[in-house]
């Protein structure tokens, strides 16, 4: 019978050598003893970050315009939300590479109508007030042509909002209900009403905060706090952290590829920044089994450290 | 900001970071010690005699 | 003879466990000689703080999510849990790079390695759903925008990063228990075929 061929990368020739004394419940120990130790000294010294979570509330009335100018892009379904397709709703196009796009073919699964998700319903859970209550019957009665007639008056005129007096200010007379609404909807958000009314849609207990979360991330405030940190995607931002603490750096490699092209700038960014980070995933996790890869140990070296005292004592 | 001190913080981190910038590369100061740190103990780990393996020519 | 008993599921269980992994290779009392570098302490460092995360991680869940906000108390050991995941992260990336270096699938191993490379990405999601569990503005900041990467591959409707008790399920129960399983399979690898000897470049056959 032939033996195959011996082969460094893959093959170790049987040990004959000596064994020497060693307690590994010692050193589990020894090791859990000083990383307990160790992680007790780093939380004294440094704490940890806990930077207070922003509301709607907050936002609306830190920067009302901003609130005001997202919800008429909520109601006129402009907004990011409202393009953004699967898994929310149909309004965009799917991430994707050639005939691949996984986010396409799992269609709608979590429903989102900006209108009326973020805006309509809220506005009809509050008690009833008179001018409100015109207005939303308005907006219902009124054909799809003329909501977007008012809608696209009011965008029109938006770079001219003022908020003053506690009050939402747009100078057009084109806009039908749209400015009671969102006027509305602010004064709502202000009070901290609306966040309570973008979970309570899901019944009394919730845990899930999917819809406050996709309505913040349509305004420019979350992101304006973010950015001045540095946690925006185009600053590394996967691996930072608030304040000055040490953030996620084992994802350098993955916010890496948000910085450069054609990551940065494709429609699909997302889809293959994933995809190269999977084939990179599975060349680490079959490295044992890529000829050339698994011979790099071999020729870097580093084992002729490692194992030092071996090699001196057997070339002695 | 953070609430609740009471047990931390000898050194107070609650402030904005220090980032470095070298053409499309950023990273904040903690996390390039944190790498530095690490590049530092494995260089140490593998060239720091190891004790207790004396008796090199003792019995097979 | 060859008895019933002999033959029972449990017995045929007990003699491969027993044949594959014995005490002594389990729980061995020496290491072939070629074992001496610090490099190797990476892997039960690893292991080590992956304990601590866990202890800690449990004291938090003993109040509830939101306690570490309003207690000084709970901010100290929301500091603990930080720092064991930064420490857990560190040892295990060092861990990594030595049995890179050492070639350390050789020997029959590969499945060792493989298993290695599964539990760090295992800690990597788990460590994610961590940071998006915070109830504080960073998670906020994260998962809107954790959304779009997760979203583009279609796990988004699956696997909703704006769900936050969705996420703190799996940050506390399904991926602590794929995360250890892993360890412990891992683990036993190591038992198994013992500690990868050094590269040797040729062997001379005997005739």
């Amino acid at each position: 019978m032939r033996k195959k061929a011996y082969r460094p990368d893959v093959d170790v020739p049987e040990w004959k050598g000596r064994y020497v004394p060693y307690d590994i419940i010692k050193e589990g120990t020894i090791a859990l003893v000083v990383v307990a130790i160790l992680t007790v000294a780093l939380a004294v010294v440094f704490s940890s970050p806990d930077e207070k979570a922003i509301t709607i509330k907050t936002w609306s009335n830190a920067d009302p315009i901003d609130f005001a100018k997202t919800a008429v892009s909520e109601l006129d379904g402009t907004s990011g939300v409202a393009h953004y397709g699967a898994p929310y709703n149909h309004g965009g196009p799917a991430q994707g590479l050639g005939f691949l796009s996984p986010e396409k073919w799992v269609g709608v699964r979590i429903a989102i109508n900006t209108a009326t998700d973020f805006v309509l319903n809220p506005l009809e859970a509050q008690p009833t007030q008179p001018a409100l209550h015109a207005a939303l019957t308005q907006w219902a009665s009124a054909s799809s042509t003329t909501q977007s007639s008012w809608t696209s008056a009011y965008a029109s005129a938006d770079a001219k909002m003022t908020f003053t007096g506690d009050h939402v200010n747009v100078p057009t007379h084109a806009a039908g209900p749209v400015p009671v609404l969102i006027n509305d909807l602010t004064m709502m958000a202000r009070s901290g009403a609306l966040d309570q009314a973008l979970v309570t849609q899901n019944g009394f207990y919730t845990t899930n905060y999917t819809k406050p979360l996709l309505f913040l991330s349509d305004g420019t405030y979350l992101a304006g706090l973010a950015n001045k940190q540095h946690l925006g995607g185009d600053q590394w931002g996967m691996m930072n952290e608030t304040g000055s603490w040490p953030g996620q750096a084992w994802l350098w490699l993955y916010t890496f590829w948000y910085q450069v092209s054609p990551y940065n700038s494709s429609k699909s960014g997302d889809f293959m920044v994933f995809g190269t980070m999977m084939v990179l995933t599975a060349l680490l996790v079959a490295v044992p089994f890529i000829p050339g890869l698994r011979s790099v140990p071999r020729r870097i070296k580093i084992y002729r450290l490692i194992w030092r005292e071996h090699y001196r004592e057997s070339e002695d | 900001m953070a609430q609740g001190w009471g047990l931390g913080a000898l050194i107070n981190l609650n402030h904005y970071g220090h980032y470095l910038q070298w053409h499309v590369f950023s990273i904040s100061v903690a996390n390039l010690l944190v790498i530095i740190v690490m590049i530092a103990t494995f260089v140490a780990a593998l060239v720091a005699p190891f004790p207790g393996r004396r008796n090199r020519k003792g019995p097979q | 003879m060859s008895t019933d008993i002999d033959r029972q599921w449990t017995s045929r269980l007990r003699r491969s466990v027993v044949a594959k992994l014995p005490p002594d290779k389990l729980l061995p009392d020496t290491q072939p000689a070629y074992v001496a570098s610090w490099i190797y302490v990476f892997g039960v460092t690893t292991m080590a703080a992956l304990g601590v995360v866990i202890a800690t991680g449990c004291i938090l869940a003993l109040d509830g999510p939101q306690w570490w906000h309003s207690s000084s108390l709970g901010h100290f050991v929301n500091s603990l849990h930080l720092w064991s995941v930064e420490i857990f992260f560190f040892a295990m990336v060092i861990h990594l790079w030595g049995k890179f270096a050492m070639a350390a699938w050789r020997g029959g191993r590969s499945l060792t390695w493989v298993t290695g490379a599964i539990t760090f990405m295992v800690s990597i999601l788990t460590a994610f759903t961590g940071y998006v569990s915070q109830t504080n503005f960073d998670s906020q900041w994260i998962a809107t925008q954790a959304k779009d990467g997760i979203n583009s591959t279609g796990g988004g409707a699956f696997f909703n990063v704006l769900n936050l008790g969705q996420m703190l399920m799996w940050h506390i129960v399904l991926l602590p228990i794929g995360a250890v399983l892993l360890t412990v399979l891992h683990v036993v690898m190591v038992r198994v075929k013992g500690v990868v000897p050094p590269i040797v470049e040729t062997v001379e056959l005997s005739a």
